[in-house]
This record gives structure tokens, sequence and C-alpha cells, in this order.
């Protein structure tokens, strides 16, 4: 009986595999680049809102409180702290575009904070501020960001800024020595107190001021009663 | 770890695009052959006997043997041999209504199991061909006309036919009916690669020389069709699939029976593909020692590694998202869903995924079509994607159990 070895037919099939598994390559790092594309351009739109709020303020002398808008910033540099995750969670850990790209996702989040919290104590109006810190490979540190998240979704006058620990930026590094962040991670900071280790979330409504929870209370029924 | 998970993924992955592939550029290679035989018909009759195994099967019995009767061939060449495996039911009774049927020869033995029935029958034959109807089956009346057409080809020994679920009405049945569409697509497939590894039971014909040279059938692990067909590629005796030649099969209703059979093939192909390992990566033994077979082997035991990795992943998740809700008090409101491309997962392997899963779509269409079925509605696709995937690592994890454990299994 005839055997017969389809040899060209194997080299075929292997090289046609060779290009479907090529292809889902190729394609995977055209998309991450178009994500990162994505992440730059909304990075250095915030950059220039900063840019335009510090402007905005050095002129604040010169003009009353009314005219400096409640910025609403926050929510941009969230959405694109959640883009910058979504990236941390399917790019390897070392990536450098991607390390760059969270240094000037961290800097941005310290000039918003200095800028709000400057306005704030000039035009007399109130604002939580919540420093996150976390570290990659910190199992507790995904939970903090969900209980954050939960929170800041929840009262949306809660400010809260999160920064990798592990970022040799120098400004982020200074917030570090600043504040006594040191592990157990995760570590946040609340109106500028440093609480470290794991915190849910009845133990940070504990801390935020009263005025800050009734409102939201309030807000969300008003909202309902609509 | 996780990058050994992740490499092991990846190498399942390529395994299954690799054969997926090579498959359908077979089937597309020899597609006119396909065509022109469908047209045939045969020059003369051989003498043929159907040898109808039948233990506690009053249920099906009379169907089974009214659709042998109904077969477009000869009588005077044709013997229909029912034998009794030691029935305790009402089966012999039931058949003595045939005594008188000259085409049917009635035996009683005692319960030895399938493959003495078999042994039985073949030993009171002088047929030149001989095929085997299991009692839960049923033929078209064209399917023996169709196969004889092979034999004309001197050297092919054993022709085995494409099987269908009968009347499909659950989602068990479905599922399964999608099972064997894929494997009709299989079998010629296979053929082509001279690489069939099963003569199915339900009515697979061999020429009487088979048993002669290689002798009867053996318990096999309850697959003495797989066995049958692993000792003929042994003996390079050429096997070769007649897929407009249509059986349909009674398929189980109940997951339980449907386990059990399941279980019994998976066990039953490991077991025999590890008695058989000789043929592995033998020249001599073409695709069905280089391809076939330790593809078969490899999938089982990847599809197995895949689910305990997704298992264990998704256990993880699951874990995590209870603390996340446990730790804001269960009060969460539904996340705003908004589109936004860039959550889309574009994971490399979700993308070789995909065209893994485009390419199955095709082969089990080809199937559809080489069964002769046309495509009403996709509900037996979804339920195959959306269920099988969750039900088939149950038999799988016990095949492999009870093959590490050397522990039998049992017919139903």
């Amino acid at each position: 009986m005839e055997i017969k070895n389809d040899w060209k037919k194997y080299v075929i099939a292997f090289l046609i595999t060779v290009i479907i598994f090529a292809t889902a390559i190729f394609l995977t790092n055209y998309l991450n680049g178009k994500r990162m594309d994505n992440v730059r351009v909304i990075q250095d739109k915030i950059a220039i809102d900063i840019m335009s709020s510090e402007t905005q303020y050095s002129l604040l002398s010169e003009s009353s409180c009314k005219d400096v808008g409640k910025t609403t910033l926050s929510d941009e540099l969230n959405s694109l702290g959640q883009k910058l995750t979504f990236q941390e969670n399917s790019l390897a850990a070392d990536n450098q575009e991607l390390a760059l790209l969270k240094t000037y996702y961290s800097l941005l989040q310290i000039k918003d904070y200095l800028l709000v919290k400057k306005v704030a104590e000039k035009c007399n109006r109130k604002n939580v501020f919540i420093l996150y810190f976390y570290k990659n490979d910190c199992q507790d540190c995904n939970e903090q960001g969900f209980v954050l998240t939960h929170l800041r979704e929840k009262y949306p006058d809660l400010r809260v800024y999160s920064f990798d620990a592990g970022l040799n930026t120098p400004a982020l590094q200074t917030l570090v020595s600043m504040f006594e962040i040191k592990a157990p991670f995760p570590v946040i900071v609340i109106n500028e107190k440093t609480y470290p280790g794991l915190m849910d979330e009845n133990n940070i409504i504990k801390i935020l001021p009263t005025w800050l929870t009734a409102t939201s209370t309030k807000a969300t029924s008003t909202s309902s009663k609509n | 770890m996780f990058e050994l998970s992740n490499l092991l993924v990846y190498f399942s992955l390529f395994i299954s695009v690799f054969f997926e592939v090579f498959l359908l550029l077979t089937f597309l290679e020899h597609r006119t052959t396909i065509q022109s035989h469908q047209k045939m018909n045969p020059n003369s009759f051989p003498t043929a006997t159907i040898v109808v195994p039948c233990f506690n099967e009053e249920a099906s019995i009379f169907g089974t043997i009214e659709s042998l009767l109904a077969l477009d061939y000869p009588k005077d060449k044709l013997k229909i041999m029912i034998v009794d495996d030691g029935s305790t039911d009402n089966s012999w009774n039931l058949i003595q209504k045939y005594k008188d049927n000259p085409v049917i020869e009635l035996y009683k033995k005692e319960n030895g199991g399938k493959h003495t029935a078999l042994n039985f029958a073949i030993s009171h034959s002088q047929s030149e061909i001989l095929g085997c109807l299991d009692a839960d089956s049923f033929v078209a009346p064209n399917a023996l006309k169709k196969i004889v057409w092979h034999f004309e080809d001197p050297t092919v020994m054993s022709v085995v036919p494409s099987i269908k679920v009968f009347e499909p009405k659950n989602v068990f049945q479905k599922i399964q009916k999608v099972q064997y569409e894929w494997g009709i697509f299989m079998r010629k497939t296979l053929s082509f690669l001279n690489a069939l590894y099963v003569t199915p039971g339900p009515f697979s014909f061999f020429r009487r020389e088979v048993f002669e040279k290689i002798g009867p059938y053996r318990q096999a692990h309850n697959t003495e069709d797989c066995e049958m067909a692993l000792r003929m590629q042994r003996n390079h005796l050429k096997i070769t699939n007649c897929h407009d030649a249509y059986i349909y099969t009674v398929s189980p209703s109940k997951f339980k029976a449907l386990y059990r059979q399941q279980l019994r093939w998976v066990y039953g192909t490991l077991k025999n593909i590890i008695d058989y390992r000789d043929l592995l990566m033998k020249k001599e033994y073409g695709n069905l020692g280089f391809l076939v077979l330790p593809v078969v082997f490899i999938s089982a035991v990847s599809a197995l590694i895949v689910t305990i990795l997704f298992l264990a992943r998704a256990s993880i998740h699951l874990e995590q998202f209870f603390v996340n809700l446990r730790n804001i008090n269960f009060n969460f409101g539904w996340p705003e869903f908004s589109f936004d491309w860039f959550y889309i997962k574009t994971d490399f392997h979700l993308i070789v995924g995909l065209a893994a899963f485009m390419i199955v779509i095709s082969i089990i269409l080809i199937g559809k079509k080489l069964a002769g079925e046309k495509l009403h509605s996709a509900t037996d696709l979804i339920y195959f994607f959306i269920i099988y995937p969750f039900i088939a690592p149950i038999w799988l994890f016990k095949a492999f159990y009870n093959v590490l454990t050397d522990k039998k299994t049992v017919w139903r």
C-alpha cells in the first residue's frame, strides 16, 4: 500500500500558521501603538489645560475668584488614569514607553493637585484630596484602587490622584519623602495625613469630612427626585 | 509559572491552528474528487452481511431492522444477522417475528460484550464484505450501494460512512449534531490523508479477508472500532470514507448518558493510541503516525491544561471581584457603559483564537455540506460553542484520570 507524506503541504500549512501568528503579533503591536498615541494626545491636551489654568491662576490677583471656573480636569485625568491602567495590565511590566507616559501622567497630577489646592486656599473653596501610592506587584493595591474608584464615583467632589511609587521621578520622589510614604503598600494620604495599608470604604469614610459625605447623599437624593 | 502557562497556551494554539490549516488544505486539494465520487454507482454487488449486535434494545431494534430491510440492495446478496448478546429484556422475543424472513438470521448467545457478538457473526458468515449496525442506528436506503462502489478499488479494505444524529431535539442532541458534522469533515479529510483511526461501529464495512489476516475484534477498552482501525493501519490495510452513505444514530438526550458515551470514546481513544504507540513518528505510517495520532493526543492534553489554567485564572478573578465588592460593602451601581475602542481587548491569543475559531466554523460548515444539511438556523452552532467548551472538560478530566489510574469505563 502506498503511504506518502505530504511534506509540501506540511510546509505550506506551517507557513500559513506562521503568517496567522505574525499577523496577530503585528495587529497587537499596531493597536497598542494606537492606544499609546491616544494616551499621548490626551496627555498633551491636559498639559495645555493645566498650563492655561496656571496662567489663569497667575492672573488671579488681578481678577476675582468667580472667574476661575471649577476645573473639570479631574475627570479627564481619571479617564486617562484608567486608560493607563488598562495598558499596564496588557503590556509587559518593563515597557519603556508606558513608564514614560506614566511619569508624564504623575507630573500632570501633581501640577493639578498643587493648582487646585492653591485656588482652594485663595478662593476659600473646600476640597478633599486623596493621594494614593501603589506598587505594581502588590495585591492589596488592586483592591485599594477599586475602593477609591468607587468612592470617587460616589463623591464627585473628592479628588483622587494615584501614583506608582516605583517611578523614579524627582517630583514624585519629593512627594514620597514629604508624606513619608514607605511599605507596606498601598499608602493613601487624605488631606495631607498618611495612612499606610489597605483601607476599605468604611475606614476611609470615617476620615472624610462630614460636609463631603453629607453633600453626596443630598445630591443623590435630589437627583433621584428629578 | 505565568510565563510557562502562557507558553503552553501559545504552543497549543500553534498546534491546533496548524492542524486545522493542514486539514483544510487537504480538503481543498481533493474537493473535485468528492464531487466526482458522488455520482458513481457500483458495477457489481458483492455478498454482504450486516451484523446487528443487540443487548437490551427492545425500544429501537425494530427501526434498525426495518431500515436494513429497506436497503436498496439485491436481496439474494444480503444477509442480516441479529445477534442477541444475552439480553435480559424482551428483545429476543420481539425479534422472533423476523424468523421466517429469508434475509434475516437470528442468533442468541451468552452475554460477552459487543466485540464477542461481532466475532460470533463473523465466524458464521461467508460473505465477501461484512458490516455492523448498532441497534440504536438506522441507514439511508442507498447507503450500502454507495459503500460498495468504493470496494471496486481492490486496495480498499474497509469503508466507513457518515454518521448523523437522528432528529436532534434537545440541547445535548444539538451539540452532538455539530460534533457529528465535524466528524463527517474529519473522516473525509483523514481518509484523503490515509489516516483514519476509527472504523465507527455503525455501518463500517470490511472485506472478509481483513479478519482472516489480522484476526477478530478485541475488547479494546470498549472502543473496538478504534482498535480495529489502528490494527488495520499497522498492517497497511487501506480504510476509506464514503461521505454520502448516511447513517442516523439516536444520540443521548440526557447529560449522564452523553457523559458516559463521550468518556468511553475519549478514554478508549487515548488508551488505544497508547497501545499502538509504535505507530507514532514512523515514516511507514505516514500522516497517521506523524501528524494525526500525535495531534489527537496532544490536543487532549493541551485542552486539559488550558482548562485548568482557565479555571485557575477565573477563580482568582472571581475571588478578587468578591473581595472588591466586600470592601465597598456590596454597595455598587451598574458600571456605566460608554463605548470606547480603547478598551476592546486585542491580546495576541485573542486574535489567534479568533482566527482558529473562523477555521473551525468553516470546517463545521463544510461538514454540514458533506452531510447534505442546509443551514436553516444557527442554534445548534450557538449551543455547541457556548456549552461544549464547558461540558467537554468534564469527561476529558475523568478520561485522563481513568487512564492514569487504569480505571476501566463501562458501556452504559
